[in-house]
């Protein structure tokens, strides 16, 4: 034993290779066959992709750390969605890059909270939560009434989306900068959040 | 029809699992070195520091390799009895969904003819039954309160559920109307039609039509103003419109802020004030219910008579 034991320790080629493989076998079996599943690249029926202004929002989104309280997963327990809704699929999210599932709840969680309240709610929520609902902890995001929905690079971020698989038409692309003129960050992020989880109707 | 996009997926599973467990396996028997007879010497590794510290190469221990072993066995029917060797779905046939679908239809069996019972019972009678409101006043807690407050108070914008004030009528069916198929308040901005003077001087009047002490000059201007504009909606006398959800101007109470500077704002930017259908995603015997819990919050109302 120890003669084959000594060549693995004292080879680093040898023994970087068999870590390697070690290492590599849970990808394999677990990451790599999901690219090749109808289920998980191919989008549910009636999935559209985000329009400028919802991706926008969805920018606004990731940029003030939205994920790090509210996932966007609704797991088949009935304790959930009874709460949320039908639960998430996997065809829900092929447009996303990056998904936003998140992993943590300190707020709800909002894979369908599209349509479930008002803008209006929603723009008083987000600028002071407790105006709405007084127990809540989370913080209002005020600046977002202020700033500009920014225009200036949504369509090099379209694109980008376009080559990861994402068919958006030229139209779309060249309208996409006309489209947030004059909208605020606060238009977009009502528009992301209403449009999340609309594909899949609520009712479990 | 497999969900993976070729045969060949399944079988890559398969293989580097069932190679990946071997491999264990053998590399387990590789590094166990066998076992030691009583007071045989222990074998070192030849190396030596600080003249006699030794690498020894003692055999695993007994227990701690069983209980590998035992890992290894567990694996292995695990994934006879569970999904996880490619396409072979186990011998239990056991799914997330299936599960979650069993779930389910447990709560189906023991909460849907509850429901059933509830929603055949007209509100005006249900609201009797302390159970069923108390099941409404839980799944208020549940879908209702992000807008109109634990208390059912409601806050600025959305609705206090507890004055007896009702924008959309407050019979049971309004209610049950409402929660179901949702509804949209809309009422436009006047500022770009009255100007900023047009809507100080409507604010005045509306302010009086609640009985507050106002300028007498101002308000008579904006007292024309309302009945050519206004009235429309808000009723020549201002006590509204529950077809379109029209607030009552006259009882004091304010939806949308009563300040005068919030009278103002409402005037001359309009609002809109939209409340979600549930009827999908509640379902129907739920909103029963929720309605009940709505219509008996006044207390003190004559229940029996709506």
């Amino acid at each position: 034993m120890a003669g084959g034991h000594e060549k693995v320790e004292t080879n680093l080629a040898l023994m970087a290779l068999l870590i390697l493989a070690l290492v590599l076998v849970g990808g394999l079996v677990q990451i790599v066959p999901l690219f090749f599943q109808h289920s998980t690249t191919e989008p549910v029926e009636g999935l559209k992709p985000y329009n400028a202004l919802q991706l926008a929002g969805r920018d606004v989104y990731i940029r003030e750390g939205c994920y790090v309280c509210h996932s966007q997963m609704i797991r088949p327990f009935r304790a959930e969605t009874e709460r949320y809704g039908h639960y998430s699929v996997a065809g829900e999210f092929v447009y996303d890059h990056p998904f936003q599932w998140g992993s943590k709840r300190t707020g709800p969680d909002l894979a369908r909270v599209g349509g479930r309240y008002s803008n209006e709610w929603h723009v008083a929520h987000l600028l002071n939560p407790r105006d709405v609902v007084p127990e809540s902890i989370m913080p209002g995001y005020p600046w977002l009434a202020e700033n500009p929905a920014d225009p200036g690079d949504i369509r090099y971020r379209m694109q980008v989306l376009r080559r990861l698989g994402v068919p958006y038409s030229d139209e779309e692309i060249d309208g996409a900068t006309k489209t947030l003129e004059g909208r605020t960050e606060m238009d977009a992020m009502v528009a992301y959040l209403q449009y999340l989880g609309t594909a899949i109707k609520t009712r479990r | 029809m497999s969900d993976f996009t070729s045969g060949f997926w399944s079988w890559f599973i398969v293989l580097a699992t069932v190679l990946s467990i071997a491999g264990v396996l053998w590399l387990i028997r590789w590094m166990s070195g066998g076992r030691r007879a009583p007071g045989e010497k222990v074998e070192t590794m030849g190396h030596v520091w600080d003249e006699n510290l030794e690498e020894l190469n003692n055999p695993l221990p007994r227990w701690w390799l069983i209980k590998f072993y035992l890992t290894l066995v567990f694996g292995g029917v695990y994934l006879l009895l569970y999904p996880g060797l490619g396409t072979f779905k186990g011998l239990l046939g056991w799914t997330g969904i299936g599960q979650y679908e069993q779930e389910v239809a447990a709560a189906e069996v023991e909460y849907g003819p509850l429901y059933e019972k509830y929603r055949a019972i007209p509100i005006a009678a249900l609201v009797n039954d302390p159970a069923a409101v108390q099941v409404g006043e839980r799944l208020f807690s549940t879908y209702c309160t992000t807008c109109h407050g634990s208390d059912a108070r409601g806050v600025r914008g959305f609705p206090n559920l507890r004055d007896d004030d009702w924008l959309y009528g407050g019979t049971s069916a309004d209610i049950e109307q409402t929660i179901m198929n949702g509804r949209n308040g809309v009422m436009p901005g006047w500022e770009p039609i009255l100007g900023y003077e047009g809507v100080f001087q409507a604010a005045e009047y509306v302010s009086s039509l609640s009985g507050r002490e106002v300028d007498s000059v101002v308000a008579g201007k904006g007292k024309e103003i309302f009945v050519q504009n206004c009235a429309v909606c808000h009723g020549a006398d201002g006590a509204g419109n529950t077809q379109m959800g029209a607030p009552n101007l006259t009882d004091n109470i304010w939806l949308h802020g009563g300040t005068q500077k919030r009278i103002q704002e409402t005037i001359a930017g309009g609002r809109n004030s939209h409340m979600p259908p549930h009827r999908e995603f509640l379902g129907e015997a739920k909103v029963h219910l929720l309605a009940t819990y709505v219509f008996g919050l006044r207390v003190d109302r004559d229940i029996t008579e709506r």
